[in-house]
């Protein structure tokens, strides 16, 4: 009980420090740091480092949530911890 | 049917929905009043935290802010959307497992210290207080630009409503009533942008517009974008989408005004207290992504609102004659919000980098000899000769589109239920705080709910009257006072909660001093840049920024004190623990 408590604890911590390194690459990565360089590719009718910057990472963000929401769910179904 | 007439109709309907709405979900016991008995679904919650979360700074003046900055308003877009993540992640579910009834309970219970309550406590008064007295001055702003009435009076009005179905229904009533609220703002905000968007790129899908070409005019064939830049680049701006050009932010403040904002927004007592109302974990995870997509569904036609006013306006207006400018025009000038400084007497509207004069227009009360009204400031030596209020772009939107006047009505009913689902959503946490952190778990241990609950009502009405005081005499601008409040919830509650969920031994001691040094260098930083002249000493960092530092310092004194004093008890240990896991998240226990 004690060590599937802590596999299941760690396993979190690790989905949770991938989501957000892709949170940080897309808002503070993309959207900031890299925006000149991005900013000469135009794809469509937006330079790249804005598109981000206004509208992309906004988009990531909510899919960041709705798939940590999917993959929580399953890990506590795992190692039964979750509500009944 | 004329504009006013429309804008009342809108406007009476609406708030009739809201007290009706109000009267269905009354509530008797504390539990409704404070979380609404936790029996929130998640979709409701979703957009009702999404109404609680929008004010209606982002509804009314964001956009405008994003046409005048360019780049630079993704520090808005990305900082007051990202912060959800960190709350999914990070704190929603572990707070909703915790299940108690306000963030001082929290960190009271966590730290086992009533001292780390108190102060707590002082930190979510303090930041909800700031953050409503801007909240108040907009329903008066929404008020006289719509229903031309007096911004006092339209306060007062604001002020009558929120008591109504606060003190009535409590958290509960202020939930479905959000729903409602939610649904307003997001028609009125989507239609307009819609129009807009067809009427210049001939696509209906304002997030496709954005990046779509020019149907008619001049630029025609040319991608909005595109069409933004060159004008920018003609007219002295530095274009629209290039980042930290001359005169913009350094990336620096870049990265802390977003960050700031961000782990404000997840800081922010009023939204942090909205996942503890679902039924379960799995509903508070939920619902985060819910409340982000609402969220979204504004956030990103902002940005596209901000482009499409700003090349409509540019394209309408500069180098037109005064006698030939659009009707819009002409109306907000009659406002304020739009004057014209006829430098070289040619009759020709000139729009140009920099102030037309010093100052906030001033109008003399005569016409000059096109019609325009005269102001009295002396102009600047640049070539402007427009002034134009920022919160002009979402207000004349509907007219730069010709939508017919209905819409307008909407515009503002939606603007209202922007400001007045937030101001409620503040009001419920500066009640709870005093009724249930300070009077109960403090004061009166032995309160029966009927006292507690009448504690609950009577704060409510206190606070209706100090945020009223407030939006009647304002502390300064509304957006320096929200920047205020997200520098402070950033620099108190965050570290705090997070080192309590991820670490067994940060204790009593590191929190309070954590808290206490956060949101004192934050508040010491920000009243001495803003109001008593003192230059950005830190990095350059502004005000808005400084949260970030303050959250930083916060971290550093939590975990340095914690280390040199000693470890929580066994219980509070075991405490941590169960909050980690979603198992046995019942309903909140009251003790």
């Amino acid at each position: 009980m004690k060590k599937s408590f802590q596999e299941y604890w760690a396993k979190n911590l690790r989905l949770i420090t991938i989501l957000l390194i892709i949170w940080a690459v897309v808002s503070y990565g993309f959207g900031i740091i890299l925006v000149k360089p991005l900013n000469a590719i135009w794809m469509g009718g937006f330079p790249l480092g804005f598109w981000f910057a206004q509208q992309g990472s906004i988009y990531v963000f909510v899919i960041l949530i709705f798939v940590y929401c999917f993959l929580m769910n399953r890990l506590d179904r795992q190692y039964d911890v979750d509500e009944k | 049917m004329s504009i006013l007439a429309w804008t009342y109709i809108m406007v009476i309907i609406t708030f009739g929905l809201y007290l009706f709405i109000a009267w269905r979900s009354r509530v008797k016991e504390t539990k409704g009043f404070y979380i609404a008995g936790a029996s929130v679904p998640p979709l409701a919650n979703g957009m009702a935290t999404a109404a609680d979360w929008m004010s209606a700074a982002s509804f009314i003046s964001m956009a405008g802010l994003i046409s005048f900055m360019g780049y630079s308003g993704a520090v808005y877009l990305m900082g007051w959307t990202g912060g959800y993540v960190l709350l999914a992640l990070l704190l929603a579910p572990y707070l909703r497992k915790f299940g108690k009834f306000t963030v001082p309970d929290f960190v009271g219970d966590r730290y086992y210290s009533s001292t780390a309550r108190v102060v707590a406590l002082i930190c979510a008064i303090f930041v909800s207080l700031t953050y409503v007295a801007g909240q108040m001055r907009g329903v008066g702003i929404v008020f006289s630009r719509f229903l031309e009435v007096d911004v006092n009076t339209g306060v007062v009005i604001g002020m009558a409503i929120v008591f109504f179905y606060a003190s009535l229904g409590g958290m509960k009533g202020i939930t479905y009533t959000q729903v409602a609220q939610y649904c307003v703002l997001i028609v009125a905000f989507i239609i307009c942008a819609a129009a807009i968007s067809l009427k210049i790129t001939g696509n209906p899908v304002p997030q496709l517009g954005f990046g779509s070409t020019i149907i008619e005019g001049e630029s025609a064939g040319k991608y909005i974008l595109q069409a933004l830049d060159g004008i920018h680049k003609d007219l002295g701006f530095s274009e629209y989408t290039s980042a930290f050009g001359p005169g913009d932010m350094s990336m620096l403040s870049v990265i802390c005004i977003t960050l700031a904002l961000m782990v404000g927004t997840a800081g922010l007592p009023h939204v942090i207290i909205r996942f503890y109302t679902v039924p379960s974990v799995k509903a508070a995870r939920l619902s985060a992504g819910y409340a982000l997509f609402f969220i979204a569904l504004l956030y990103t036609t902002a940005p596209t609102l901000a482009a499409f006013a700003r090349y409509s306006m540019i394209d309408s207006v500069n180098n037109t004659s005064y006698a030939e400018a659009p009707s819009w025009f002409k109306n907000w000038e009659q406002t304020g919000l739009v004057a014209w400084y006829d430098k070289d007497g040619d009759g020709i509207i000139r729009y140009r980098d920099g102030a037309p004069f010093q100052g906030p227009p001033q109008f003399s009360g005569e016409v000059g000899e096109y019609g325009q009204r005269l102001v009295t400031n002396s102009p600047t030596d640049n070539e402007n000769e427009l002034y134009i209020d920022r919160d002009i772009i979402v207000l004349a939107s509907p007219e730069m589109a010709n939508l017919s006047p209905w819409i307008i009505g909407l515009m503002a009913a939606g603007g209202l239920a922007a400001a007045l689902s937030t101001a409620s959503g503040l009001l419920i946490v500066i009640s709870s705080s005093v009724s249930h952190d300070l009077y109960y778990r403090i004061i009166n241990r032995q309160a029966s709910e009927k006292q507690r609950m009448l504690v609950g009502r009577v704060m409510v009405g206190i606070g209706v009257l100090m945020a009223g005081y407030l939006g009647i005499n304002p502390p300064g601008f509304v957006a320096q006072v929200v920047a205020f409040a997200f520098g402070l919830a950033a620099s108190s509650f965050f570290p705090v909660i997070i080192l309590g969920i991820f670490t067994k031994w940060v204790n009593r001691e590191g929190a309070i001093a954590g808290m206490i040094s956060g949101i004192g260098f934050t508040m010491f930083y920000i009243l001495q840049t803003r109001f008593m002249g003192v230059d950005p000493w830190f990095f350059g960092i502004t005000a808005e920024g400084i949260g970030t530092i303050g959250m930083l310092i916060n971290f550093a004194v939590t975990m340095s004190v914690s280390k040199f004093t000693k470890a929580p008890p066994p219980e509070i240990q075991e405490l941590v623990e169960s909050v980690r896991t979603p198992r046995g998240a019942g309903t909140a226990i009251d003790h």
